[in-house]
């Protein structure tokens, strides 16, 4: 008998071990490269006053259906979740470039996935520009 | 052979399964993602604009307006004109208790226990976010979602609330608030 538990409780801590090494290499895990993540995520404005884009943001978030979960404006991020039968958890950042442009990017969770086809964002880009009566440019 | 064709059946149906999942998931963000054609009635429903009344102290009114009604406020960020805010309630109904319990004897009964879940517990979520519209006037805009969850503790519902009356009640209880505030009442 005891020679059948041995090798079941080595097994155990083996399986104990790899799933939590397992959740921990989720917390840093990306299937996309750093580099072309932000660049599908990041789009240039020709604007350059921080609060106002800032609250044109906000405000197209609302305009979409979102509840703002946390937004700072010295930071420059705005944070909300739409929920509409799944949920939805987009932040976006934004930062100077230049004296007269801004760098908006805008991350998206779907449920428990994060987002990294270029098309959603795409859409949300989209809907911004319009917003800002603005055409946005890919970053170079 | 048999065994062959099998799997290739299979491998097939779960790439048709996943590609008609991921075709799926796209239409959903870009819904999601793009205006719908009920923005301009939300937007009129969701905001109003209070004359006379400067940011700082609409923002103030909208936090002692919000607590009136039992929400915690979560985060707030002036410079933004937002305030984020939450409230947890407990939304049993005698009825479905009755209903649910009936129904998991029966099923007893029947000799297929079975747990019928109620609607236990629910948690609205809400942002209220000023704009200043000129030096006299400041609009505010308001959303609400919830999310409610069973008596197993399983989420039942997660959407937005866009039912005109919770919208109108608000705003009256706001330039309430207003009113009490230019007093400092």
């Amino acid at each position: 008998m005891r020679k059948h538990v041995m090798p079941l409780l080595i097994l155990m801590v083996v399986l104990a071990v790899a799933a939590c090494a397992g959740k921990q290499k989720n917390i840093l895990e990306t299937h996309e490269p750093q580099v072309k993540l932000r660049s599908m995520q990041s789009r240039v404005f020709d604007i350059s006053d921080h609060n106002h884009l800032l609250r044109i943001i906000i405000a197209t978030f609302q305009d979409l259906g979102f509840v703002i979960d946390d937004a700072e404006e010295s930071l420059g991020t705005v944070s909300g979740t739409k929920l509409s039968g799944y949920a939805l958890r987009m932040t976006v950042s934004i930062r100077p470039r230049g004296s007269n442009q801004m760098i908006v990017r805008s991350s998206l969770q779907f449920n428990l996935q994060t987002i990294e086809d270029p098309e959603p964002y795409q859409y949300f880009f989209s809907t911004l520009s319009k917003a800002l009566f603005l055409e946005a440019q890919p970053i170079d | 052979m048999k065994l062959h064709r099998i799997l290739k059946t299979c491998a097939i149906s779960i790439s048709a399964a996943s590609l008609l999942v991921a075709c799926q998931q796209n239409n959903i963000l870009k819904e999601a993602l793009t205006c719908s054609p009920d923005l301009f009635k939300n937007r009129q429903l969701q905001t109003r604009v209070f004359e006379a009344i400067d940011e700082q102290k609409l923002l103030t009114a909208s936090a002692a307006v919000l607590q009136d009604l039992g929400y915690t406020i979560d985060e707030t960020d002036v410079r933004s004109g937002v305030i984020v805010c939450s409230r947890d309630r407990d939304v049993t109904e005698t009825a479905e208790v009755i209903l649910s319990v009936t129904l998991e004897i029966l099923s007893i009964l029947v000799g297929a226990p079975t747990s019928v879940p109620y609607d236990k517990t629910q948690k609205v979520l809400s942002s209220l976010v000023t704009t200043p519209v000129d030096s006299q006037r400041t609009a505010v805009r308001i959303t609400f979602q919830h999310m409610i969850w069973d008596s197993d503790g399983n989420i039942r519902k997660k959407e937005q609330l866009n039912e005109p009356e919770i919208y109108q009640e608000f705003f009256s209880k706001l330039s309430k608030s207003i009113f009490l505030v230019a007093h400092e009442i």
